[in-house]
């Protein structure tokens, strides 16, 4: 994730507003996967959330003298992508199996792991990267909406639990509790099936050998 | 304190993002020393959560970032911030 920096964002947003146009491209750069994997959550179709993500783009410009500093920019922008998702789905009308607005988190619902003994035991064949991803993007996909938004800034774009709660409109508990429940889903699901992947990245297994 | 293993899953996320305290951590670090089942339960989970922040894993649509900045070009064009 690129780390927001406040004082280059309000210093873009004052030279924008004075006449400096192009800076605009740098403002929303690093937001911009960020908008991408969020409405790709809402639609859960490329074009739709590309178009999307333009038209959220477009409206973060235009709208962007009451964007007020009280929260981070990307939160902001955040919400407008939501907003812009949430319209679109209103608008085809599509019937949700899961409400994406509902505040609540029922207690219901089955979240034990996936038990496996022998996940370190069995040697490393290398799973093709795109293999994988698909992998990844196929249990996402089939976690319930609540649940997949969470997952989609919190680890997708390694959100903190307070932001990724301001851009999807939620208490900093829920955000908890879903990720909770949609981290102990895609193990279930996708445990049995990455066994013996073992991503590189130090420190993995650090910290209780 | 001596904790289940249902007692550990329900905390491994925070586990993970380290939001428990430090007495809960020291309850499931002592579990876990002697737990197979909830050490491979943890160490899954955590793999897709590394696995989930690979930027590699998750691409932008080829061309994604172009096609964003010469729509807004277009519209920069038309309007400021009204």
């Amino acid at each position: 994730m690129k780390t927001p920096d406040p004082e280059f964002e309000a210093e873009c947003i004052r030279r924008i507003l004075a006449g400096e146009r192009q800076l605009f491209h740098d403002l929303i750069r690093p937001s911009e996967r960020a908008i991408y994997f969020l409405l790709l959550s809402l639609l859960r179709n490329e074009a739709e959330a590309e178009d999307a993500a333009q038209e959220t783009a477009i409206k973060v410009y235009l709208n962007l003298k009451n964007f007020r500093g009280d929260s981070q920019f990307r939160t902001w922008v955040l919400s407008i992508a939501r907003n812009e998702g949430l319209g679109r789905l209103r608008k085809q009308g599509t019937r949700r199996e899961d409400s994406l607005d509902a505040g609540t988190d029922e207690q219901t619902g089955d979240y034990t792991p996936a038990i496996l003994t022998s996940w370190r035991e069995i040697p490393s064949e290398a799973l093709e990267r795109k293999e994988l991803g698909a992998l990844l993007r196929e249990a996402i996909d089939a976690l319930p909406g609540i649940y997949r938004n969470v997952v989609l800034l919190r680890d997708i774009e390694e959100m903190d639990i307070r932001e990724t709660a301001g851009a999807l409109g939620i208490t900093e508990g829920a955000v908890k509790v879903r990720l909770h429940r949609a981290r102990a889903l895609l193990q279930r699901s996708l445990a049995p099936r990455l066994k013996g992947f073992v991503p590189k990245r130090r420190g993995l297994f650090g910290g209780r050998a | 304190m001596r904790i289940d293993c249902k007692h550990v899953w329900q905390h491994i996320s925070a586990y993970i993002d380290g939001e428990v305290d430090a007495a809960l951590r020291a309850d499931i670090d002592r579990h876990l020393e002697t737990c197979e089942i909830c050490s491979a339960v943890l160490d899954s989970t955590r793999n897709v959560v590394v696995l989930m922040a690979d930027e590699r894993v998750f691409e932008l649509p080829v061309g994604f970032s172009e096609r964003l900045h010469e729509r807004l070009d277009r519209e920069l064009e038309l309007a400021g911030p009204s």
